[in-house]
């Protein structure tokens, strides 16, 4: 049982790691473009792996209901589709309307 | 072969509803399950070519060397966000944006989002945008080195032309 | 062992709160979009682990319907500004 527990905290810990990193650089990144480098894929993998720490921990502490890690399977399933491609819709709109890329030495904004 | 699609798009969809049925009821008595099904099928007789349309062989074939990919994706999206994470927390953020361009031989729907979607996923490159007619793409880069693995090694599209049999 | 759970809820809302910024200072259009799709897949991964903090298995379905709505969300509002119309 402590195992499990000690997966469980190592998936969380690193979920929630990539979440915070996927918000600084939110924060930090000079233009448009490269701050959605940052969070379509850090967001990604955060989001998996805590959702997979929560199956993990649902399959050890709840085995007679099966169904809620499907439905979870299912998410972490649909949120690696999904964000890429919204991250991809996004940009595309960006880049149409004409929102110029920063370069290496402008002015951040 | 007409005929054969209109069933394989039919049974995929009525597939696809059945399992969201199930997963979002959660009641397994009779009554729940029959009306359940019987609007899956009506549904999936209204808007059968809205997940499956155009013609391909092999789809066993392709769907196993799909699943064969996916390992290989996913240790690219942790290698990803390890690259991520460096650029993002070191005090002096070596980032130098580009856009690169490159045309590829796949033509098909499914593998060109296939392809872009993992761009958007690998290292330091995101999709901007995607031409079909050509298959050509618009990559945004973070740095010189990942537009390098782009554009000169070729990895990852010879990968997903061989998943989708499109060499 | 409950108590990961309640740390983590607490470190995403703050990541959450890191995003807001983003989304109420980010200069133009764009920017506010991204933010706000960031906090809609912050707020799925609120969901699931609050989910099993206060032991309600509802919230899973909130989360997978919530999901779906931030997709489709998004989606529009990028077609409509490319475009101008939907």
């Amino acid at each position: 049982m402590i195992i499990v527990h000690v997966v469980v905290t190592a998936l969380l810990g690193t979920g929630v790691f990539f979440a915070m990193v996927g918000s600084i650089g939110l924060l930090r990144f000079p233009d448009f473009y490269t701050r959605l480098h940052a969070t379509g894929k850090c967001d990604t993998l955060g989001a998996g792996l805590v959702i997979l720490g929560a199956m993990v921990y649902h399959f050890f502490q709840y085995p007679e209901t099966l169904l809620v890690p499907a439905k979870l399977a299912f998410l972490i399933l649909f949120i690696f589709i999904a964000n890429p491609t919204a991250t991809h819709a996004i940009m595309k709109a960006a880049y149409k309307t004409g929102v110029e890329p920063w370069r290496l030495g402008e002015e951040r904004r | 072969m007409r005929k054969g699609e209109k069933w394989f798009g039919l049974l995929f969809t009525f597939c696809v509803m059945a399992v969201f049925w199930v997963l979002l009821s959660g009641i397994f008595d009779a009554f729940h399950l029959i009306s359940g099904l019987v609007c899956c099928a009506i549904v999936a007789i209204i808007s059968r070519d809205l997940l499956v349309n155009g013609k391909s062989e092999n789809k066993l074939l392709k769907s196993l060397r799909l699943i064969m990919y996916i390992p290989w994706e996913l240790w690219q999206i942790v290698l990803a966000n390890i690259d991520v994470a460096y650029r993002v927390l070191h005090p002096k953020m070596p980032i130098d944006p580009l856009i690169i361009e490159f045309e590829t031989i796949l033509r098909g729907e499914l593998s060109l989002l296939t392809l872009a979607n993992s761009i958007t996923l690998t290292p330091g490159t995101i999709t901007l945008l995607v031409e079909p007619e050509r298959g050509k793409f618009w990559v945004h880069a973070i740095a010189k080195e990942p537009a390098h693995a782009l554009l000169v090694d070729q990895t990852m599209q010879r990968k997903v032309a061989h998943v989708f049999m499109e060499t | 062992m409950i108590t990961i759970f309640f740390v983590a809820s607490l470190l995403i809302t703050i990541t959450m709160a890191l995003s807001l910024y983003r989304a109420v200072a980010g200069p133009g259009v764009f920017n506010r979009v991204a933010a706000v799709n960031i906090i809609g897949t912050k707020t799925i991964v609120l969901l699931v682990v609050m989910g099993y903090y206060f032991e309600r298995p509802y919230f899973f379905d909130i989360a997978l319907l919530y999901a779906m709505i931030n997709f489709i969300g998004t989606l529009v509002f990028a077609k409509y500004i490319e475009r101008g119309e939907l």
